[in-house]
């Protein structure tokens, strides 16, 4: 049997059926948000951690030109060092029948007996090369499904300058490789990067490796100093072309996966907090005024007899039933998005995803979040209701005292319509409901340049990074350095129509205890192919002497403009040069520095050589020519300009897209919920004036406008601030982003951005100011002739 | 059945003829009017009395143009208006009728200077709001709100508010429902007043038979019919008047 309280309860939602179902929208989005990035980010970290833990990924890396099997155990003697799995790892070209471009593969050796004691890979199917069989290897899976391989398949493969023919007997994944991006990549390139597992005495024998590596993996003690043991392993491997030992946080895929994480934590308080803020501040206009509207009922209520708890209760159930539908649509919503969000996730992260249907503890913590949230909206209101004497509560309350507002003041204002002061002055007697509006609004806004601006920025990069600083069609690197005249002839090819080269070295900088591995890019003084920019688009020039650097090493450094740095070689001599830092540069990748070539090969001092070529072709002749160029034994490897860039462009074209379209649905709920209800409880409070205006004469367009104005007052106060907030957002999300010492976006909000963000949530706020409109056509005139308020 | 008409068609400003308003309230018609013949002169101050219920209020609004009649035609100097649309009805009390309400109806948000500016500016030929609260003797109160002034204070601004665009009709409900007897004395003169001074023809609506003493004209109105109608010859000043 349900009581007479609850009957009026329910017919009472009923009457505010379109106020209640937006505020439910933004509760469900709230709620969504937060379900969709805690799983998203429960999923992905715990997936990582059971990942890593199972298939012992490595704490500590190192990269050497070649040390015999021997110094594996001086580094295990290290202080904290648990395990050293000493590898083999080599560059390959792999000349894909279905490719123009060969594709890049990193073969890593496995051990002759049973399975790598660290960095293990997950065959998904298939089974492990058999020792003694050279040329079986393991594939990483999503190489596999984009050229249609199988265990069974063959893949050509260049080892050492010699074409091998090698077999797919497995699928397989790594944690080194969940995001897999080849060395000097910009993203993944699932079609054009491979990593693939082969025996180590195949490896070996390929390479002249035996007895020998050239990678070492590490796993810590708990509680070691991995501080302390890289710079023991680097002293160690300093003989053996080491090239500087580094920890997981540097680890490329680990570090991207990180970010990734590190900016869902950070989103996953912001977004929900902001949605279920609104809702908050929508329930409490909605429920105040109710509570104003039913003084009479309350009092009746209180004078036959109920208690104030049960009105307090009465109330408090009102907004759980609302609260409840937004919460259960959110949940569903959320499972959904979550679901969705991390199938997007599958496509850049892989990793054996362990995902529960539903993580019934976020869902509950929402639920509660939202409870609280609205709970705390309705608080005030409830208050009032529960405080009011019954007797009071039977009078009408006291007439609403206005203030002439201090815009008055303004000359010139004093003389607007009085339809224009009615608006000023019921802003200026709410302040706060005023301040409130706009700050959703300005928050809608915000999150719709939020979802967007990073494809503003896209653009431009790629046409700095592509357009006016990589001039070349292909580059070319080549597995050791090849004398200048090795330019001339690839000149000579077929279908090239310039070339360029320079000299790339791997260093560590060091400025007193600062230091880090990098590289110096030795460039031509007559560059045509290469030029510098910095972020804000504009040219830089590379200094006669001296080193220039981007300005992030020259932060880590602690380093500026004239101050003498050390350079610390790791190939040649191995020598630790000093050079005076010339000058920084603010670009968006790397944390490379820059010479005039001719000055690194006196820093090396060598011959001119160069160790990567660019080339300008004819695209008729593109085919010719990289085939010539696979036949070049020591090219390493072979990049395409324009394929890099297309598969860059529908990566992030994809997820921008979707990314785009949900947080505009989820800023449009809160601008229409914000000017529905708003411009509802106005009408509420002020139809009585209205229809009076009305019968006084005033048009329907007329009366529209007084009621609209104070809403398109709050929606115009809250475009420049959203604005503001959408900028600072973008500026606090891109710090978030990603590894600045990756890369860097450059702060760019396209004004096309501006103007859409500006555009939705104006339709959104029209949208519902009709809706309300519908309303004030059937304004009572007759009614608001008898009755006082 | 009412009286024939002592004054020919022609001088009515506006006129009701033969309206009946029927209003469906669930599955019961209530006639609030039925064949309702009532007509408004020039400059007259018509008094419109009957108890609750008797549909005086129903005539005003039809009268006002705030609603329109079930059958029966309004005449507004010789323009059926009973067939107008939205948009017409609201350009005739816009531009021809003053209303004043029981409740006074003022904006809250406007002071008594604005809420009389809040007509004049939507009106073709009005009054200064200065010079209309000066007729209802407010000249020191024209900058406050309603929430600081009396009753008798708000309704003589709303009937400042109903004058000032100079309208042809002026139409009263109850103007003095709300109020005391001193302060209803008070507005009733105000509304004479405006009735004499600027010659605007006024119809008041009230179930206090004692007003009807200061009328030209009364018309009785029952149970949805017009009971009686008669010419005052004894009209007195609203000040005279007692109930």
């Amino acid at each position: 049997m349900v009581n007479v309280l609850d009957r009026k309860l329910f017919r009472d939602l009923t009457r505010l059926k379109g106020q209640a179902l937006t505020i439910a929208l933004v509760v469900a989005v709230g709620v969504a948000n937060y379900i969709t990035l805690r799983s998203a980010w429960r999923a992905l970290g715990d997936s990582r951690a059971a990942y890593y833990e199972q298939y012992r990924f490595a704490d500590v890396f190192a990269r050497l030109k070649r040390a015999p099997d021997s110094v594996a155990e001086q580094i295990h003697d290290v202080r904290g060092v648990a395990t050293v799995y000493p590898r083999v790892v080599e560059e390959v070209l792999l000349p894909m029948d279905d490719m123009i471009t060969p594709a890049h593969g990193q073969l890593i050796s496995l051990p002759a007996h049973g399975r790598p004691p660290l960095n293990d890979v997950y065959v998904k199917s298939g089974r492990f090369p058999e020792p003694g069989r050279g040329n079986e290897v393991l594939v990483y899976e999503p190489f596999a499904e984009e050229h249609g391989l199988r265990p069974g398949s063959t893949i050509p493969a260049i080892l050492n300058g010699k074409l091998h023919e090698l077999i797919v007997v497995g699928l397989a994944l790594s944690p080194e490789y969940v995001f897999a991006i080849e060395p000097g990549g910009i993203t993944s390139d699932d079609e054009r990067f491979a990593p693939m597992w082969m025996s180590e005495s195949a490896i070996a024998a390929a390479f002249q490796m035996e007895g020998a590596f050239n990678d070492a993996v590490l796993r810590l003690e708990p509680g070691a100093d991995e501080r302390a043991v890289l710079v023991a392993l680097d002293r160690i491997l300093e003989s053996y072309g080491g090239l500087g030992a580094y920890g997981r946080e540097l680890q490329i895929s680990d570090s991207i996966l990180d970010g990734e994480l590190a900016q869902i934590e950070a989103m996953v308080i912001v977004l929900p907090g902001v949605f279920l803020a609104v809702a908050a501040f929508l329930l409490n206009v909605v429920f105040s005024r109710m509570v104003t509207l039913q003084r009479g009922q309350i009092a009746v209520i209180k004078a036959v007899g109920y208690g104030n708890s049960t009105i307090a209760l009465h109330y408090v159930k009102m907004v759980c039933v609302i609260v409840l539908i937004g919460s259960l649509m959110g949940v569903g919503l959320g499972a959904w998005l979550a679901d969705a969000m991390l199938d997007l996730y599958a496509t850049f992260f892989r990793l054996p995803m362990t995902r529960g249907r539903i993580d019934l503890p976020v869902a509950i913590n929402a639920i509660i979040g939202s409870f609280l949230a609205a709970l705390l909206g309705i608080g005030f209101a409830v208050r009032t209701a529960v405080t009011l004497p019954p007797a009071e509560a039977m009078r009408p309350p006291s007439p609403a005292r206005y203030r002439a507002s201090p815009i008055e003041r303004v000359p010139g204002l004093r003389r607007v319509h009085q339809s224009t002061m009615m608006v000023f002055r019921e802003i200026w007697r709410r302040p706060l409901r005023t301040v409130l509006s706009s700050a959703g609004i300005a928050f809608a806004l915000a999150i719709i340049i939020l979802g967007r601006f990073g494809k503003d920025a896209h653009g431009p990069i790629l046409d700095l990074q592509f357009g006016r600083q990589q001039r070349e069609d292909i580059s070319v690197n080549f597995t050791n350095e090849v004398a200048n005249r090795g330019l001339g002839y690839l000149a000579h090819l077929p279908g090239v129509d310039q070339v360029d080269g320079y000299r790339v070295t791997p260093v560590r900088f060091r400025s007193g205890a600062r230091w880090r591995d990098s590289i110096v890019i030795g460039l031509p003084p007559d560059s045509h192919l290469r030029r510098l920019f910095n972020r804000q688009f504009r040219p830089a020039r590379l200094p006669h002497s001296g080193l220039l650097i981007t300005d992030v090493l020259a932060d880590i450094l602690d380093a500026k403009p004239g101050d003498i740095i050390e350079v610390e070689l790791k190939e040649g001599d191995r020598g630790t040069r000093r050079v005076q830092i010339s000058g920084t540069i603010d670009e968006a990748f790397g944390i490379q520095g820059y010479m005039q070539k001719s000055s690194l090969h006196e820093l090396l001092r060598e011959k001119p050589t160069i160790n990567t070529a660019l080339l300008r072709v004819d695209p008729a002749r593109e085919a010719e020519l990289q085939m010539r160029l696979t036949d070049i034994p020591t090219v390493q490897s072979i990049h395409r300009k324009r394929t890099l860039l297309e598969r860059f462009e529908e990566q992030t074209g994809q997820t921008m897209q979707v990314i785009t379209l949900i947080l505009t649905l989820f800023a449009t709920a809160i601008a229409v919920a914000v000017v529905y209800n708003n411009a509802r409880v106005s009408l509420s409070v002020r139809s009585r004036d209205l229809a009076t205006l009305r019968v006084l004469g005033f048009t329907r367009a007329e009366v529209s406008a007084i009621l609209l104005g104070e809403q398109a007052v709050q929606v115009f106060l809250g475009i420049p601030f959203g604005l503001l907030l959408g900028t600072f957002g973008a500026q606090g999300l891109l710090e978030l982003q990603a590894d600045p010492e990756q890369f860097r976006m450059p702060m760019l909000i396209a004004s096309r951005t501006y103007a859409f963000s500006v555009v939705v949530i104006l339709a959104a706020a029209v949208l519902s100011a009709l809706l309300v409109r519908r309303r004030l056509d059937s304004l009572d005139l007759i009614g608001v002739l008898k009755t006082r308020e | 059945m009412s009286e024939p008409n002592p004054n020919s068609e022609q001088s009515a400003i506006l006129a009701a003829h033969d309206v009946s308003k029927v209003y469906q309230m669930g599955d019961v018609e209530v006639h609030a009017l039925r064949g309702v013949n009532v007509s408004l002169y020039e400059a007259e101050l018509m008094v419109l009395l009957g108890p609750s219920g008797s549909g005086k209020s129903t005539l005003l609004n039809i009268l006002g143009a705030l609603d329109v009649p079930s059958s029966g035609r309004v005449v507004y100097r010789g323009q059926d208006i009973s067939g107008a649309d939205e948009r017409e009805l609201t350009e005739f009390r816009r531009e021809h009728v003053g209303f004043v309400f029981q409740f006074y109806n003022l904006v809250p948000s406007l002071t008594a200077r604005e809420n009389v500016a809040l007509v004049t500016e939507i009106s073709k030929t009005p009054l200064n709001p200065s010079e209309a609260l000066e007729l209802v003797g407010l000249t020191d109160r024209m900058d406050h709100f309603p929430a600081q002034l009396s009753g008798g204070e708000q309704q003589r601004v709303a009937i400042a508010r109903a004058v000032a665009k100079q309208p042809k009709i002026l139409l009263c409900d109850e103007p003095t429902g709300a109020l005391d007897f001193k302060t209803g004395i008070r507005v009733l003169e105000v509304i004479d007043e405006v009735n004499r001074s600027l010659g605007t023809t006024t119809a008041v609506i009230t179930h206090h038979a004692p007003i009807a003493s200061m009328a030209d004209r009364i018309i009785s109105l029952s149970d949805g019919k017009v009971a009686s109608e008669r010419t005052n010859d004894e009209k007195v000043s609203p000040a005279e008047l007692t109930w």
